[in-house]
């Protein structure tokens, strides 16, 4: 796996491992887990930071697609750093229809998890995760922090699952 | 299991059911995936224009669309007004597509109407394509190809099939790359 060029970067969760499960913030006063979804698929979108302008674009892309990963019973969740209110400032900004989730307190915690976080700046870096039903790491994909590494990954990612990954069939939807 | 990227390859490749400018036996063919109701498209325009007449017969032009309609609430009639135009000749699709660059600040569906009109489409005609039908789809399809093509945003440029990641801004480097594209073709 690519790393970003430091050598504080860590590896991202590799392919065929259970996601940890993690509870944040996703409003000043609501939580999201991971297991919320246990079931059905879930992109896992980390990202710098609110408001830089390639997440702009790359969540607002997203934003655009939610019917074609709904189609295949997707559920996409953006973390980032930020806090609930950055979060929900940037959401009613940029009209966005899926959750942002602030790995705030204790900083970065759920990022470093998923390998996902730049030490040295302290964001998280641009890091996307497909997990299948049953919550394993089916996909990833770490782009370098100023490219937008857009949604055909994720879509194959998808379209690469089976059925019972997918949630698709009562065994899948077993938690 | 990971399966290898084709990212930033164009699918479908160009055909006679794209809106082209440019010979088809051009060595090089520009794509644009674009939303009339982006800046940053609007300022791509004057840059393609300057790229089409600095590669001349060289270069083909296709326009595809890619409406960011959650952060743009007028690109997606934009792009189905476009299209509604364009069904009555390729000629009339590009003099849509350059009056909406030229007046991306006058988008609502009333504006497109009359854009329409002054290119001798009737307004009924382009209000009635806005929910459903072929120029609808067609939005759609060009969206749904877009992404699985690598478009990552507005505008995404690919030249002979291949994603542009350069800096578009940056004609100088923009015109070498399709100068060499034109090399490699010939």
């Amino acid at each position: 796996m690519a790393t970003n060029g430091s050598s504080k970067d860590r590896e991202l969760l590799p392919i065929g491992t259970q996601a940890p499960d993690f509870s944040l913030h996703a409003t000043p006063d609501q939580r999201v887990s991971l297991s919320d979804f246990r079931g059905q698929p879930v992109v896992l979108v980390f990202y710098p930071a609110d408001f830089s302008p390639v997440c702009g674009d790359q969540v607002a892309l997203y934003n655009e697609m939610l019917d074609e990963f709904s189609a295949t019973n997707a559920q996409v969740l953006g973390i980032s750093v930020d806090g609930a209110w950055c979060h929900l400032a940037f959401g009613k900004s940029r009209n966005l229809h899926f959750p942002l989730l602030s790995d705030f307190e204790p900083k970065g915690e759920v990022s470093k998890q998923y390998g996902a976080y730049h030490d040295d700046n302290g964001e998280s870096s641009r890091a996307l995760f497909v997990l299948d039903a049953t919550g394993v790491v089916r996909w990833n994909h770490l782009s370098p922090d100023g490219i937008n590494p857009g949604a055909d990954g994720i879509l194959r990612a998808l379209d690469a699952l089976t059925p019972e990954q997918r949630g698709a069939t009562p065994a899948g939807r077993a938690s | 299991m990971r399966r290898e990227s084709a990212t930033g390859t164009l699918t479908p490749a160009v055909s006679d059911s794209d809106h082209a400018e440019g010979p088809s036996s051009a060595p090089v063919t520009l794509v644009e995936y674009g939303d009339y109701e982006c800046p940053s498209c609007g300022g791509a325009f004057p840059i393609v224009k300057e790229l089409q007449q600095k590669m001349g017969s060289d270069m083909r032009f296709v326009f595809r669309n890619f409406p960011l309609r959650e952060a743009h609430p007028h690109a997606l009639h934009a792009a189905i007004a476009a299209e509604a135009v364009g069904a009555h000749g390729d000629k009339k699709f590009w003099a849509m597509h350059d009056v909406l660059y030229e007046h991306q600040d006058a988008l609502t569906d009333a504006d497109l109407a009359a854009y329409a009109s002054d290119l001798g489409v009737s307004e009924a005609e382009i209000t009635n394509a806005f929910e459903v039908g072929a120029f609808a789809d067609r939005v759609r399809a060009d969206f749904r190809n877009g992404v699985r093509s690598g478009v990552n945003g507005t505008p995404t440029f690919f030249i002979n099939g291949e994603r542009y990641d350069g800096d578009w801004r940056d004609v100088t480097a923009f015109l070498s790359a399709l100068r060499s594209a034109a090399k490699v073709h010939a």
